[in-house]
C-alpha cells in the first residue's frame, strides 16, 4: 500500500474538459470516495491514476514516485470496472489468478493457488471457483471482479462504481463487505460513485466532483454538515436539502448577503398552527414504513422533510415552520459562515 | 379476448412457417441439383455422360476418376494385346478404349497448389486483418475512416481491370506463376474483407478487458493475446471461411497469372476437356474432388459461418 498524490492534473478530450486542475492527496490506508454526477470526471480521475489516460498537465505520484509517464503495468494499481470486467472465456479461478499470472510477475502456480483461495474466501465465492464466469449471478460476478483486484497487493485500489449495476439489497451487502475488507487489509482505496449512501457509509473522506473540479473534500460529517456551496449541499441528504429563498420564512439569524437558505429535516421545526397564523400547508404525507416524508407547500415553494411514522399531521393541515440553525448561502452559491 | 386464443405477434404462424419451409426446400433443391448432377456425371462412362436423353439411372464407373488422375495415349489393338495383363481397374478400363496409361496427370499437383495458395493466403489475410482491425478498433488512427475506405476500395475493381499491371509487375519481380505470388495477391484482395469483418467483431469486445489486463501487469500485446483473441475466435473463424472460399474459387487471376508450376485447380479443370475428346466424367470428377475441402471446412465451422453471414443484422 502507498499514498497517492495528484497535483494540478487536467485532462480534456477534444473540447470536453473532463478534469481540471485536480489536487488530491490520498493517504496510505485511506478510503476516499469521489462523489459526483455522470460526467463530473470521476472515472477519468481513476483512469488517470491507473495510467489508462495521460494527463494534459500536472503530475501523479504513487508511493512517492512520479508515475505520470509510466505505463499501466508499471504503476501497480488495481482497477475494478463498473461492468464487463470478467473474462468470459475463463473460469472463476482463472479470472482470479489472471493478475498473478502476468508474465511480469512470474509467481509460482502453488503460490497463486493459495492466494486465489484466500481471496475467494474473502469475497465469499470459493464454492464457485470452477464455474465459468458467465454462469454467475450479477452479485457473484461483481464479487469476483473485486476479488480479482484483491489478489494483488497494489499501491492503490481504484473502484469505478463497482456496485452500481447491482440491485439494492446486494449493493447494501457488498458495501458492508467492501468496507470490512478494506479495513482488514488497511488498503488505500479510491472509490467512485454517484450514490451518496455508499459515499457516506464507506468513506474516510468524500471528495465532491462537479464539472471536472474538486469542489470540496472532507470527512462525511464535514461534507454533510458544512457543505462549501449549494452544489455540495444538494449532493447529500435524503430527502434532498430544501433550498428556500431568504425571507420566505422568518430567518432572524441570517448573515448579511444571504440569498438562499438550505434546510434539512434537522434544520426545521414544524408544528400544527395553533392560532390563525400559518407558514404553510401540508401537501402530502408519504408513508415509507419506518418514517414518513412530509411534503409542505410554503408560498410558491415546496418543502420535503422527514417526520415520525406516527405524525399527527395530515394532508391539508396548516403548519408553522421555524428554522433551527440552517445553512446560509450567498448570491454566488457559497455557504456563509 | 381471452388469453388462450391470443397469439404471439412475434412468433410466425403455422401457415407462414409452412410457406417459408416450402420456399427454402424448393430453393435448396434447385441449388443442389447441379451439384448432384456433377457428382453423378463423375461416376458415368464418357458415352453415358453425353447420352440423349440424359441417363438418370446408369451403371457407375470410376473411369472419370481414372482419366482425371492419368494421361493416356492411343495405341493400336495389336500393341495393347502384346502387353501383359492389366495392372488394375484403371488400366483395364483404359485399354478397352484402345489407350494405355502414359503417366500421372497434373491434377494432383494443381490441387495441392490450390490447397497451399488458398490456406496460405487465408492465414496471411486473417493474421494481418486481425492486427490491423485491432489497431483501427482501439487506437486513434489519423484519417481512420479514409484509410478504411481505401482498404475497401481495393475490392471494388474487377480482377480483369488490374490483371495486366499486376502481370507486368509480377513478371519484373519474378513472381508470375509462383505460389508465393498467388498467396500475396489473394492476401492483398482478402485483407480488406478481413479488416472490415474483424473490426466489427473486435469493436464488440469491450476494451475494459484489455485495460484490466494492462493494469494487472500485462503489456498491450500480451493483453491482446490473452483477452481479445480468445473472444474474437468466432469472428476470426467466420472471416477465415470467407477468405478461404474466395481464394479457393478464384479463377480470373489464377487463369491469367499462372500457367504451369503454380497453376491452381480452377484454371486446370477446364483444360481436361481438351484432352482426347470432351471427357465430361473426368471434369466432373475433378469438380467433385475440388468441392470436398471447402465442404469439410464449412461444415466444421458452420456455426461461425452463420454468425458471419448474419453479422451486422442484429447490432445493438
Amino acid at each position: 500500500m502507498a499514498d497517492v498524490h495528484i497535483r494540478n492534473v487536467s485532462k480534456s478530450f477534444g473540447e470536453q474538459v473532463a478534469v481540471s486542475g485536480l489536487d488530491l492527496h490520498i493517504a496510505d490506508g485511506e478510503f476516499v470516495v469521489l462523489l459526483g454526477p455522470t460526467g463530473a470526471g470521476k472515472t477519468t480521475t481513476l483512469r488517470l491514476i491507473a495510467g489508462l489516460e495521460r494527463p494534459d498537465a500536472g503530475t501523479i505520484h504513487i508511493g512517492g514516485h512520479n508515475a505520470t509517464a509510466l505505463s499501466p503495468a508499471e504503476r501497480d494499481t488495481a482497477f475494478v470496472f463498473q461492468q464487463y470486467s470478467l473474462y468470459p472465456h475463463l473460469s472463476v479461478y482463472d479470472n482470479l489468478a489472471f493478475p498473478l499470472r502476468s508474465p511480469a510477475r512470474k509467481m509460482p502456480e502453488d503460490q497463486i493457488r493459495r492466494r486465489v483461495e484466500d481471496v475467494a474466501r474473502m469475497v465469499r465465492i470459493h464454492h464457485k471457483l470452477s464455474n465459468r464466469s458467465t454462469k454467475l449471478s450479477g452479485g457473484e460476478m461483481q464479487r469476483v471482479a473485486i476479488g480479482r483486484a484483491l489478489v494483488r497487493k497494489p499501491a492503490i485500489y481504484l473502484m469505478d462504481e463497482p456496485l452500481s449495476s447491482l440491485d439494492a439489497k446486494l449493493r447494501g451487502d457488498l458495501r458492508l463487505e467492501l468496507k470490512r475488507i478494506q479495513a482488514e487489509l488497511g488498503a488505500t482505496m479510491l472509490y467512485v460513485t454517484h450514490d451518496q449512501i455508499e459515499a457516506m457509509t464507506m468513506a474516510d473522506r468524500i471528495g465532491i466532483l462537479a464539472d471536472g473540479v474538486l469542489v470540496q473534500i472532507g470527512t462525511p460529517r464535514t461534507i454533510y454538515s458544512e457543505p462549501a456551496n449549494l452544489h455540495v449541499a444538494a449532493r447529500l441528504g435524503q430527502p434532498a436539502i430544501n433550498l428556500l429563498p431568504a425571507g420566505l420564512l422568518p430567518d432572524g439569524g441570517a448573515p448579511a448577503g444571504t440569498q438562499t437558505i438550505g434546510a434539512r429535516t434537522e434544520h426545521l421545526s414544524i408544528a400544527k398552527a395553533a392560532n390563525g397564523h400559518a407558514d404553510g400547508i401540508v401537501d402530502w404525507v408519504e408513508h415509507l414504513g419506518d418514517q414518513n416524508h412530509l411534503h409542505v407547500t410554503v408560498g410558491a415553494k415546496k418543502l420535503v422533510t422527514l417526520t415520525d411514522p406516527d405524525t399527527p399531521l395530515a394532508k391539508g393541515d396548516k403548519v408553522t415552520i421555524r428554522y433551527r440553525a440552517p445553512l446560509y448561502f450567498g448570491a454566488d452559491g457559497q455557504r456563509l459562515m | 379476448m381471452s388469453l388462450t386464443t391470443a397469439h404471439s405477434v412475434v412468433a410466425p404462424s403455422a401457415n407462414a412457417k409452412l410457406i417459408a419451409g416450402t420456399i427454402i426446400v424448393a430453393y435448396a433443391l434447385i441449388s443442389i441439383v447441379p451439384l448432384l448432377w456433377i457428382f453423378a456425371t463423375s461416376f458415368k462412362t464418357p458415352p453415358d455422360s453425353i447420352a440423349y436423353p440424359p441417363k438418370v439411372v446408369f451403371q457407375p464407373s470410376i473411369e472419370g476418376y481414372c482419366n482425371l488422375f492419368t494421361t493416356r495415349t492411343r495405341q493400336t489393338p495389336e500393341y495393347i494385346n502384346s502387353l501383359g495383363p492389366a495392372t488394375g481397374f484403371c488400366d483395364e478400363t483404359v485399354r478397352k478404349r484402345n489407350m494405355v496409361i502414359a503417366g500421372p496427370s497434373n491434377f494432383l499437383p494443381r490441387f495441392v497448389n490450390s490447397l497451399i495458395i488458398a490456406f496460405g493466403s487465408t492465414f496471411c489475410a486473417v493474421f494481418l486483418g486481425t492486427l490491423s482491425a485491432y489497431g483501427f478498433s482501439r487506437f486513434k488512427v489519423p484519417l481512420a475512416d479514409d484509410l478504411l475506405f481505401f482498404i475497401l476500395s481495393t475490392r471494388m475493381m474487377p480482377p480483369i481491370a488490374v490483371a495486366i499491371p499486376i502481370y507486368l509487375m509480377y513478371r519484373e519481380l519474378g513472381l508470375s506463376d509462383t505460389a508465393l505470388g498467388m498467396i500475396l495477391l489473394y492476401t492483398a484482395v482478402n485483407v480488406s474483407l478481413a479488416v472490415w469483418l474483424l473490426k466489427g467483431f473486435i469493436d464488440e469486445i469491450p476494451r475494459e478487458y484489455e485495460e484490466a489486463a494492462m493494469i494487472d501487469g500485462y503489456t498491450r500485446l500480451q493483453a491482446f493475446w490473452r483477452t481479445v483473441l480468445p473472444q474474437a475466435t468466432t469472428g476470426i473463424a467466420a472471416t477465415a471461411i470467407f477468405c478461404l472460399i474466395f481464394a479457393w474459387n478464384e479463377y480470373a487471376f489464377a487463369a491469367l497469372l499462372t500457367s504451369g508450376t503454380a497453376q491452381t485447380a480452377p484454371p486446370f479443370i477446364p483444360t481436361i476437356i481438351g484432352e482426347g475428346g470432351q471427357d465430361w466424367p473426368a471434369v466432373a470428377a475433378g469438380t467433385t474432388i475440388f468441392l470436398v475441402p471447402i465442404l469439410v471446412f464449412t461444415i466444421l465451422l458452420r456455426k461461425q459461418l452463420l454468425r458471419g453471414i448474419t453479422f451486422g443484422a442484429v447490432r445493438k
